[in-house]
């Protein structure tokens, strides 16, 4: 065969690694609801296919494990092994297993190492017990690989043919793609008896625009065999992507042929008349069928629905044609959303990114050059145009905006595990998963996350005992929530459980000369100090978190993407940590100011008001950095002498108030230039330890103007004013 | 100011071999230095600086270097010197660093730039342990040229990112302490 194997087994890696994923997802379902049947369904189909293909790229060693997987699912989808922890536990292992072997084995084609070739053994000895001694007879017909209603045999309902039906058409590219249709059907031959095979030369044009290398074959054939549908499925794999397969069970319900015969691209009648010919259905079954739903549609005015006319017959309950119709909704919807979306490389998209930024600027010098021409038509049709790339902006940074659900959701799996390896019964509560924010941060963000959730699992919910003593409920719950605040997205990681011990906090970091014996700190200061190198208060280590080397880390993590962490704590209550990041590491809206020969760019999200500095304030600027605001102390920072520029400051100076988590601020600056539309440049390495200064942009004149980082200015104005007020 | 750029000048040389052995040379306080033309991007004229403050004196400020944004770094005060004064013929030489993550451009602002020589192998003496004023491993060797010494600069010490990243640090850090 001249198929791309390379590339066919590409593509069964990535299906495979989606699938083990899915697995995994409904393994976690299942145990919260052992009863649903559907997800059962789920997992075996996933690990059915996954050793299917398998089989087909000769990959034994996955095939053999993933038997003994399937195996076993079978039984809990017959009834047979109830579903309780232990067995989704090795099933979750299983699975994990299975993700190696897909790694090591089929993406690069080596031998598991020892390690695993053991943990096999010892899964295997795990899955055997809830193997049968004897291997299960074949399912007949309950397996389906593109079923969406769960078939029953019933001889009721279901047509008196004992024969299987397959209806086949094959893809314009078989032969194109060096298959012969024919080969297949030998090997169908293999697994059980052809009653009678039909050819549809239907599809075939006349000769003159016939193309000799395209395939117009279909085939509708009636199959006596005790293989179930997936075996059957199977003989058709390497063509089932480009060819229309149906594959009817014996007994099927009248309702599947109906079904099928409108499916097929022949018309109805002739369908009809091919399977009556063939014997899969009796004329007086195939009358039957069209007739009610001729009748239906009559009634209702249009055409009504099978599932209806199969419960006015009585053949089938209500409640079974309810869940099939859920079923096909979700399918539809499915496929709706699927249409809906474009894959796009990254990097396209990075590279549009840029090149609006650039337009931006470019945009800005244009609007500053209309203002200094003072032409107002030329001014009109400048603004004009910033209107326009502003909208292109804020649309293309859209584009790389994704929901943080997915990443959320990826700790399901890891409360679960570090919550039984910790012995703590933990429940993981999602919230606020549709919240979106750019995909670079959604990529940056998965490790500190990590650390905080297994930091709060293992220090942070205290064990069952003690839980009792305090009179809390003995689950313990931990909280991932995420909601946008003013141009920030705010991600907080919360448990309920013993809360931050200041006294122990601080004990700790004075004993490690973090901080000095007779330092007056703030409550907040104390939490911070969890984030120092070097810092750790957890009595006994333990492998999940606690080495002390991690919390710094997180910190750093959220510095280097411009965010920042907040804590809050009640003894034996619980902690949230709060981590508030920018939407976007690209464009923002800045709000330009002058100091000196320099500009300033402040994020605008976070400029509360601007107002003027009284005369007698700066008088009085030797004693004291604060204002009063409307009655509020206002402290504030001079730029001028900060940032040490030279200069005298001119007779009138402005005070733009900022907000940031909570705190006010007032930045002295000489002179407001007005709103500006900010491309974020980094300033790269140099200057990655630069206090109070977030990066730079460059201005519509090609100047560079530095973007103040208000988070750092407010926190470092607020402390210097709490430090005089603790002095007076 | 005329823009000489990395490119052009190879294609006028040609050969790889010759790149190497071929130097820009500029004035700084009253000397000759060189460095290798492999490393060295483009010149522009000086201008449009803006100034980075809590940094140290040897890091002026950045440019804007057709949309990306460059630290310019006075090697004058970065030999521990008196800082570069500013006249018509000052220029910025763009020099391309290595970095951990690709590549850094990095300006270095000199008096005035002269031309491109070729110093061959054998026409460079090895840094002087002592009596260049400056520190022995910012030195690659002693070029000479028509009976002269040129000091041929080492970038990759001069500019390293990492340690102009240190001193900058530690600079910050400094007055932010003062300052609180």
């Amino acid at each position: 065969m001249s198929v791309n194997l390379d590339q066919a087994l590409q593509t069964y890696i990535a299906e495979a690694r989606e699938l083990l994923q899915d697995m995994e997802d409904a393994l976690l379902r299942l145990e919260n609801e052992p009863g649903d049947a559907d997800t059962v369904g789920a997992i075996f189909r996933a690990a059915h296919t996954i050793k299917g293909s398998a089989g087909l790229f000769g990959l034994d060693a996955i095939v053999k494990f993933t038997h003994v997987v399937e195996d076993v699912l079978d039984r809990v989808r017959d009834g047979k092994v109830a579903i309780e922890a232990d067995l989704i536990a090795v099933l979750l292992e299983s699975s994990d297993h299975m993700l190696e072997l897909i790694n090591v084995v089929a993406a690069q084609g080596r031998q598991l190492d020892t390690v695993a070739q053991a943990r096999e053994s010892a899964l295997c000895n795990r899955l055997q017990a809830y193997r049968a001694e004897t291997k299960p007879v074949a399912m007949e017909a309950l397996v389906s690989v593109e079923e969406d209603v769960p078939l029953t045999v019933c001889n009721k309902d279901g047509v008196s043919s004992d024969n299987w039906h397959i209806s086949l058409r094959f893809g314009q590219n078989v032969l194109r793609d060096g298959m012969d249709p024919l080969s297949f059907l030998r090997y169908l031959g293999k697994l059980g008896k052809i009653v009678s095979l039909t050819t549809l030369p239907d599809a075939m044009p006349e000769a003159g625009k016939m193309d000799a290398e395209t395939c117009y074959l279909g085939f509708e054939i009636d199959f006596k065999s005790d293989a179930d549908k997936a075996a059957i499925a199977n003989v058709f794999e390497f063509v089932r992507e480009e060819s229309l397969i149906h594959i009817l069970p014996p007994h099927s319900k009248i309702s599947d042929y109906l079904e099928l015969i409108r499916a097929l691209p022949e018309s109805e009648i002739r369908v009809g008349e091919i399977l009556v010919a063939t014997g899969a259905l009796t004329q007086q079954e195939l009358a039957d069928g069209l007739n009610t739903q001729k009748a239906g549609a009559q009634v209702a005015g249009n055409s009504m629905p099978l599932g209806k006319i199969l419960v006015d017959q009585g053949s089938v309950g209500q409640e079974v044609v309810e869940a099939a119709l859920v079923k096909q909704a979700q399918a539809r919807d499915s496929k709706n959303k699927e249409s809906k979306y474009i894959r796009v490389q990254a990097d396209r998209l990075d590279e549009l990114i840029n090149l609006v930024g650039e337009l931006v600027i470019a945009g800005a010098g244009a609007n500053m050059l209309a203002q200094r021409a003072k032409s107002v038509a030329l001014q009109e049709s400048t603004s004009e145009i910033s209107r326009l790339v502003e909208e292109i902006r804020d649309s293309a940074l859209n584009l790389r905006m994704v929901q943080i659900g997915e990443t959320f959701n990826r700790f399901q799996r890891v409360v679960r595990d570090v919550s039984r390896d910790l012995g703590k019964d933990i429940a993981l509560h999602i919230s606020g998963a549709e919240t979106e924010l750019d995909k670079t941060v959604v990529e940056k963000i998965g490790d500190p996350l990590m650390h905080l959730v297994r930091n709060a699992m293992d220090h942070g919910i205290e064990n069952s005992v003690l839980r009792a003593q305090r009179g809390k409920p003995e689950k313990g719950t931990l909280r991932l929530n995420a909601y946008h605040e003013s141009g920030s997205i705010v991600i907080e990681v919360s448990d309920d459980g013993g809360g931050l011990n200041r006294e122990r906090i601080l004990a700790k970091a004075v004993e490690k000369g973090i901080v000095a014996p007779n330092q007056n700190l703030s409550e907040q200061e104390i939490f911070r100090l969890i984030f120092e190198a070097g810092f750790s208060t957890a009595d006994t280590v333990s492998n999940i978190s606690g080495r002390g080397v991690g919390m710094d880390v997180v910190r750093r993590n959220i510095e280097a993407l411009r965010g920042t962490i907040d804590i809050e704590s009640k003894h034996t209550e619980g902690t949230t940590i709060r981590i508030r990041l920018p939407l976007t590491l690209a464009i923002i809206d800045g709000f330009l100011v002058g100091v000196g020969k320099s500009s300033f760019v402040i994020p605008l999200d976070m400029v509360l008001e601007c107002t003027e500095m009284s005369e007698q304030d700066r008088e009085a600027l030797a004693e004291r950095n604060y204002v009063n605001l409307r009655n509020e102390v206002l402290p504030f920072i001079r730029l001028r002498d900060l940032f040490d520029i030279s200069g005298n400051a001119p007779r009138r100076e402005n005070i733009v108030v900022v907000q940031y988590a909570g705190l006010k601020a007032g930045l002295v600056v000489d002179g407001l230039l007005g709103e500006f539309q900010t491309v974020i440049k980094p300033l790269g390495g140099i200057f990655e330890h630069l206090k109070g200064i977030s990066g730079s942009t460059i201005l519509g004149s090609g100047e560079v103007a530095l973007i103040l980082d208000v988070p750092t200015l407010v926190q470092r104005a607020v402390a210097e004013e709490d430090r005089q007020h603790a002095a007076a | 100011m005329e823009q000489t750029n990395k490119h052009e000048m190879q294609l006028v040389v040609g050969t790889e071999e010759r790149d190497q052995q071929q130097y820009l040379t500029f004035n700084l306080g009253g000397e000759i230095f060189a460095i290798g033309i492999l490393a060295i991007k483009e010149i522009i004229e000086y201008g449009n600086l803006t100034e980075v403050p809590m940094m140290p004196e040897f890091i002026r400020g950045v440019i804007n270097l057709r949309g990306a944004v460059v630290p310019v770094v006075d090697l004058s005060a970065r030999f521990g010197r008196r800082g570069t004064t500013v006249t018509r013929r000052t220029c910025i030489v763009i020099v391309e660093m290595e970095a951990e993550d690709g590549h850094q451009d990095v300006g270095v602002i000199v008096d005035a730039v002269n031309e491109v020589l070729e110093i061959l192998p054998q026409d460079i003496e090895p840094a002087p342990s002592f009596g260049a004023k400056i520190r022995t491993e910012f030195i690659r060797g002693m070029g000479k040229v028509a009976g002269k010494f040129v000091i041929i600069l080492n970038a990759d010490r001069v500019l390293s990112v990492d340690e102009l990243a240190t001193l900058a640090r530690e600079n910050s850090e400094q007055l932010v302490n003062v300052a609180a």
